[in-house]
C-alpha cells in the first residue's frame, strides 16, 4: 500500500434540497495506486462525478456536504483541509479535467494566459516563462503552430482542440493524479480516439495516475487497469480489468457488459439489445436495501432487507451482492 | 479589438442620429400653432427680420426641404438665435455643456465605484445579511426619485447643518484651492443624487450579473488550477459579468440624462439641463430644439461607447 | 453519438434512461398556484402588497371620509405642521395637505395605470407582429424599437408636452388635455422592453413541437398565437408591467416638479413638491409628506414587481 496514491474510504456527500437530502455520494470506498487507469463506471446520476469533485473539494458547500468518510491523498486527509491548503495540492499534485471543453474555458482570456497562469501559480516563474511554458504545452498535445495559437482566444479552437487545451493545462505542473470527468463524451466519435490515445501518452511520459470517469465500457476495457462500478452512490463492484468483463459479479455490471451492442453477436443470433428494466432509486430516500433489488433479475428476501456489504470474491475483486 | 470593428459601430451611428433628427424635426412640424410665434409676439422684432427669419427657416416650404434645410444648418454649426438669451444658441450650449459633462461623468464614476465592489460582494454571499441589505438598499436608492432625494440633502446639508452651499455658482472669486474647493463643496450634492440613484440599479445588475458568471463553468476550471478564490472573482468572473453590465449602462443613459435636468434644476446647476426648461418657460424654441438634440446625440454617443467597450471586453464580438 | 460497432469505444452502457434524481410528485399544483407560492415567500414583496392596498384604499376611498376640500384658502393657518385638525399640515395658502395628498394620488395612479397599459398594448402588438412575420417587417420594427431606446426620455416628453399642450387643452381641456398626452407619451416612450419580450417568446416558440403540432392539426395563425404563444409570454410581461406603472408614477411626477405637467391647481404629487420646494427651511413637512407618498408607492410597486419576478420567471441560485 506505500504507493497508494489516493484513497477514499466512506465518501459520504451529500446535497440540501428543498425536498430533501440528496445523497449523492453515500458511502463510497476506492482506490488508486501510482501510475495506474482506474475506470470509474456508472450511468448519470449514480455519483462518479461528485465523487470526483469530492477529492478537489469543487463541491459547492452550501447545499453540498460532507456527511461522513475521508479522502486520503498519501495518507492525508483532505476534508478537514482550508481552502489555502487545497489550492496547493489542486493542479500541482492532483489534476482534473471536465466533460464540456466548450464551456471549460474563459472566453475573455487567450488560452497562453489560462495555461500561464497555472504554471505561473505553482512555479515562481516570469510571464515570458510562464508564456512559453504553454506553448510547450500545446505542442505536447499536438496543438499545430504552438507558438502562434498561444495567443488564441477559445472561440477559435474547435471543440477536440479545446479539450487537449484542457488536458495541456491539467498537465502543466506534472500532477500524480489526473481526475479525467467524462472527457470524450461530448466529442465526436473520431475525435474521442484521438483524445484518449493523448492521454495515455501523457501519462506514459509522466507516469502519473488517471481516474476516469465514463460510461462508456469500451473505454474502460481499452485504457483502464482497474474499474470501479458504480450504482446509486455506492461501488457495487470493483475488479481488475480483465476479471471485470471475464467475470462480471454484480447483475448491475452483467446487465452493462451485456447491453454493449455488438454488431457481430447480432448478426449471428439476432439477438435484442438488452436493456436493464426499471429506473435508478430515488437518491432522497433511498431503499434500505440492495440498491439494485427493484431492478435485479436475481432478487431474493435479503437483498431487500439490509445493505449487502462489499465481499472480496477473487485477487482485487469486490463485490456489493448476496450471490 | 480590430479597427474595422470600431469604423463599423461608428457607421451604425449614423443613421441613429439620422433617425433621431427625422424624428425631432417630425414633432416640431407636426406641432400645431407656431413654434416661432414668440418671435411673432415679440415686439423688438422688426417686421423686416420676422419675414426674413421665416424665410431662412423656410417655415412656408414643404417639408421635406424644410427637413434638409434644417439638417444642413444644424450640421454646418448653425443651430439658431436666441431671442431670450440674445446670443447664439450654439454659443449658448457650448457655454454651459461641460457643466452638465462634468455633473454627469463624476455622477457615472461614483456610481460604478460603488456599486461594483456592493454588487460583487452581495453576489458572492447571496442571501446572506449583506446581500439583504444591500438588496433592499438598493430598491429603496432608486425608488427615491431624485427631485426628492435632492430636496432630503438640501433640508439636511444646507439648511439644518448649514455644511453646503445648495445653490451653484459658476462666478466663485476666488483663486486656487479654494476656487477648486468651492467648486467641489457645491458640486456634493448634485453628483451625490444622481450618483446614488444610477448605483443603486446598478448594484442590482452586477449583483445579477455575477450570479450567473459564477455557476459557469469556467469557474470551476479555475478553482481546479488552485486559484484562490479572491482572484477568481476578481480575475476570472469580474471580467465576464462586466459585460452585461456595460450594455445596460449604456441604455440607462437617457433616464441619467432626465435625472441631470431635475438635479440641475433643484441645485440650479448652470448646464444645458435647466436652459432646457427656462427655454421652455420662456417659449425660447431654436434653443428647446437644440438642446433636445444634443441630449440625443449624447445618448447615441454613449451607445457608441459602450459598443466599443463591449468589444474590447469580449474578444468574441470584434471577432465578428 | 454512440456508434453501433463493437470496435467503437464509445458503446453505452445501458438504455436505462431515467432522470437520476426523482422528485416528489408535485402534479397537484397548477402552474399558476406554484407562481403564488414563489411569491408568498418574498417576504417585502408580500409587505409591498399590503402597503399598496392600503394606499389605494386611502387614495379611493380616503376623500369620502376626509371631506376637507382641496382648495379652501385660509391664510390664518398657513403653513402649520400636522395637528388634529390638519393632520399633514397646511400649505402656504392655508390649503390641507392631506385632503390635496388623498385627490392628487387618484391622479398620480391614474396615469400609472393608463400609461402601463398603453405601453403594454403597443408593446404586445409590436412584438406579436414582429415575432409572427419575419424579414423586413421584424427588421424594421426592431430598429425602430432601438432607435425609441436611444431616444432621451424625459427632453423628449419635455419637447412634446411643450409643443402640444396648448392644443390638447383646448380640445380636450386642460385636466383631460394633459392628462391624455402625459399617458399617451410616457406610455410611447415605453413599448419597447415589452415588445422584446413578446417577440423573444415568438421566436422562441414558434419552431417549438408542441406549435408545430398545432399547426399539423390545422390551427389558424391567430388561434396558434393566442393559446400557445402569448400565455408563456405573460410572465415576463406581467413584471415588465409592473415596472411602468411605477416609473410612469415618477414620470409624471417629475414632469409636474418641473411646473410642465398638470395644471397648477390639480395637486398631483409632483406638483405640490413644486410648490413646496422655496419653503424647505420653513415649512419642510409640505415636501416631506408628497415626497414619501410618491417614495413609497413606487418602492412598493418595485418589490412587488422583484415578488412576481421570482414568481413568474424564477431563476434559482443556490
Amino acid at each position: 500500500m506505500a504507493d497508494t496514491l489516493l484513497d477514499i474510504r466512506g465518501l459520504k456527500t451529500w446535497f440540501k434540497t428543498d425536498d430533501g437530502m440528496v445523497r449523492a455520494v453515500d458511502g463510497v470506498d476506492l482506490h488508486i495506486d501510482r501510475g495506474e487507469t482506474v475506470g470509474v463506471v456508472g450511468e448519470s446520476g449514480c455519483g462518479k462525478t461528485v465523487t470526483a469533485r469530492s477529492v478537489l473539494k469543487l463541491i459547492d458547500m452550501p447545499p453540498g456536504r460532507f456527511e461522513g468518510g475521508q479522502i486520503l491523498w498519501q495518507g492525508r486527509d483532505l476534508i478537514p483541509l482550508d481552502q489555502d491548503e487545497m489550492n496547493k495540492i489542486r493542479a500541482r499534485e492532483i489534476a482534473i479535467v471536465f466533460q464540456e471543453p466548450m464551456t471549460s474555458l474563459n472566453p475573455v482570456y487567450t488560452v497562453g494566459d489560462q495555461i500561464a497562469e497555472v504554471i505561473a501559480l505553482h512555479q515562481k516563474l516570469n510571464r515570458k516563462q510562464a508564456m512559453d511554458g504553454a506553448a510547450e504545452m500545446l505542442r505536447l498535445v499536438n496543438i499545430p503552430n504552438a507558438q502562434r495559437r498561444v495567443h488564441d482566444y477559445p472561440h477559435q479552437f474547435s471543440g477536440g482542440m479545446r479539450q487537449r487545451v484542457m488536458i495541456a493545462m491539467a498537465l502543466s505542473c506534472q500532477p500524480k493524479l489526473l481526475i479525467a470527468d467524462e472527457p470524450t463524451t461530448a466529442l465526436d466519435v473520431t475525435i474521442q480516439a484521438q483524445i484518449l490515445e493523448l492521454m495515455q501518452e501523457m501519462k506514459e511520459r509522466f507516469g502519473m495516475a488517471i481516474m476516469l470517469i465514463t460510461h462508456a465500457m469500451g473505454v474502460v476495457a481499452e485504457t483502464c487497469q482497474r474499474v470501479t462500478v458504480m450504482y446509486a452512490g455506492k461501488v457495487v463492484e470493483e475488479a481488475p480489468v480483465e476479471a471485470l468483463f471475464g467475470n462480471p459479479r454484480h447483475p448491475y455490471t452483467q446487465g452493462l457488459i451485456r447491453s454493449i451492442p455488438r454488431v457481430d453477436r447480432a448478426a449471428e443470433k439476432k439477438q435484442r439489445l438488452e436493456a436493464i428494466p426499471g429506473t435508478v432509486p430515488s437518491l432522497l430516500e433511498p431503499p434500505p436495501g440492495c440498491r439494485f433489488a427493484d431492478r435485479c433479475k436475481y432478487v431474493t428476501d435479503i437483498c431487500v432487507r439490509g445493505m449487502p456489504p462489499l465481499k472480496e470474491v477473487g485477487p482485487g475483486h469486490y463485490v456489493r451482492c448476496v450471490l | 479589438m480590430s479597427r474595422q470593428y470600431i469604423i463599423r459601430r461608428v457607421l451604425i451611428a449614423l443613421p441613429s442620429l439620422l433617425g433621431i433628427s427625422i424624428v425631432l424635426f417630425t414633432v416640431l412640424a407636426m406641432a400645431p400653432g407656431d413654434p416661432f410665434g414668440e418671435l411673432a409676439t415679440n415686439p423688438n422684432i422688426p417686421p423686416e427680420v420676422r419675414l426674413a427669419l421665416r424665410a431662412k427657416f423656410g417655415l412656408d416650404d414643404p417639408i421635406l426641404s424644410r427637413y434638409l434645410h434644417w439638417l444642413f444648418a444644424m450640421l454646418q454649426g448653425d443651430w439658431g438665435f436666441s431671442f431670450v438669451s440674445r446670443m447664439n444658441v450654439d454659443t449658448l450650449i457650448l457655454q454651459r455643456l461641460p457643466t452638465t459633462l462634468i455633473v454627469i461623468g463624476s455622477s457615472q464614476l461614483l456610481a460604478i465605484l460603488v456599486a461594483l465592489p456592493v454588487g460583487v460582494l452581495a453576489a458572492t454571499r447571496p442571501y446572506s445579511l449583506f446581500d439583504q441589505i444591500a438588496n433592499t438598499l438598493a430598491f429603496i436608492g432608486f425608488s427615491l426619485p431624485t427631485f426628492f432625494t435632492g430636496l432630503l440633502l438640501i433640508l439636511v446639508f444646507s439648511v439644518q447643518l448649514d455644511w453646503l452651499p445648495f445653490v451653484y455658482r459658476a462666478d466663485i472669486s476666488a483663486t486656487g484651492w479654494q476656487f477648486y474647493w468651492e467648486h467641489i463643496k457645491q458640486s456634493i450634492m448634485p453628483v451625490t443624487v444622481l450618483g446614488l440613484f444610477q448605483g443603486a440599479s446598478l448594484v442590482r445588475y452586477v449583483r445579477s450579473s455575477v450570479l450567473d458568471v459564477i455557476r459557469l463553468d469556467y469557474v470551476t476550471t479555475a478553482r481546479s488550477k488552485g486559484i484562490g478564490e479572491r482572484k477568481v472573482i476578481t480575475k476570472h468572473v469580474v471580467r465576464n459579468a462586466l459585460i452585461p453590465v456595460v450594455t445596460l449602462v449604456a441604455l440607462q443613459m437617457p433616464i441619467v440624462f432626465g435625472g441631470a435636468i431635475v438635479t440641475e434644476q433643484i441645485f440650479r446647476v448652470p448646464g444645458i439641463g435647466s436652459l432646457l426648461i427656462s427655454a421652455m418657460l420662456a417659449n425660447d424654441t431654436p434653443v428647446v430644439m437644440a438642446v433636445t438634440f444634443v441630449f440625443a446625440a449624447l445618448v447615441v454617443l454613449c451607445n457608441l461607447i459602450a459598443d466599443i467597450l463591449y468589444g474590447w471586453l469580449d474578444p468574441r464580438i470584434a471577432f465578428r | 453519438m454512440a456508434g453501433l460497432t463493437p470496435a467503437s469505444l464509445s458503446a453505452e452502457a445501458p438504455v436505462a434512461a431515467s432522470p437520476p434524481v426523482e422528485t416528489r410528485q408535485k402534479a397537484r399544483f397548477s402552474p399558476w398556484q406554484e407562481a403564488w407560492r414563489r411569491f408568498r415567500r418574498h417576504k417585502l414583496a408580500v409587505a409591498s402588497g399590503i402597503v399598496l392596498l392600503l394606499i389605494v384604499a386611502a387614495i379611493l376611498i380616503g376623500p369620502l371620509l376626509w371631506r376637507l376640500p382641496i382648495n379652501e384658502i385660509d391664510f390664518g393657518s398657513k403653513l402649520e405642521g400636522p395637528t388634529w385638525a390638519h393632520p399633514l399640515g397646511t400649505d402656504d395658502l392655508g390649503q390641507d395637505v392631506l385632503a390635496r395628498l388623498l385627490y392628487g394620488g387618484r391622479i398620480s395612479l391614474a396615469v400609472g395605470l393608463a400609461a402601463m397599459l398603453v405601453a403594454i398594448t403597443v408593446g404586445v402588438l409590436v412584438g406579436a407582429l414582429a415575432g409572427m412575420s419575419s424579414g423586413y417587417v421584424d427588421a424594421i420594427l426592431m430598429w425602430l424599437a432601438d432607435l425609441f431606446l436611444s431616444l432621451p426620455q424625459l427632453p423628449l416628453l419635455l419637447l412634446l408636452i411643450y409643443l402640444f399642450r396648448d392644443a390638447l387643452k383646448t380640445a380636450f381641456g386642460p385636466e383631460g388635455g394633459v392628462f391624455a398626452l402625459i399617458v399617451v407619451v410616457i406610455g410611447g416612450l415605453r413599448w419597447m422592453p415589452a415588445a422584446r419580450l413578446v417577440r423573444a417568446q415568438f421566436l422562441s416558440l414558434r419552431e417549438k413541437e408542441f406549435v408545430e403540432a398545432a399547426r399539423a392539426l390545422g390551427a389558424s395563425k391567430p388561434r396558434q398565437v393566442i393559446r400557445h404563444i402569448l400565455p408563456n409570454a405573460l410572465g415576463p410581461v406581467i413584471v415588465a408591467g409592473t415596472i411602468d406603472v411605477a416609473a410612469a408614477i415618477i414620470a409624471e411626477s417629475t414632469l409636474s416638479f418641473l411646473g410642465l405637467g398638470f395644471p397648477p391647481d390639480i395637486p398631483t404629487w409632483g406638483r405640490v413638491l413644486f410648490d413646496a420646494k422655496d419653503y424647505l427651511d420653513i415649512a419642510p413637512h409640505w415636501a416631506l409628506f408628497p415626497g414619501a407618498a410618491i417614495f413609497f408607492t413606487v418602492l412598493s410597486i418595485n418589490f412587488i414587481g422583484d415578488g412576481l419576478r421570482d414568481a413568474l420567471d424564477p431563476r434559482r441560485v443556490i
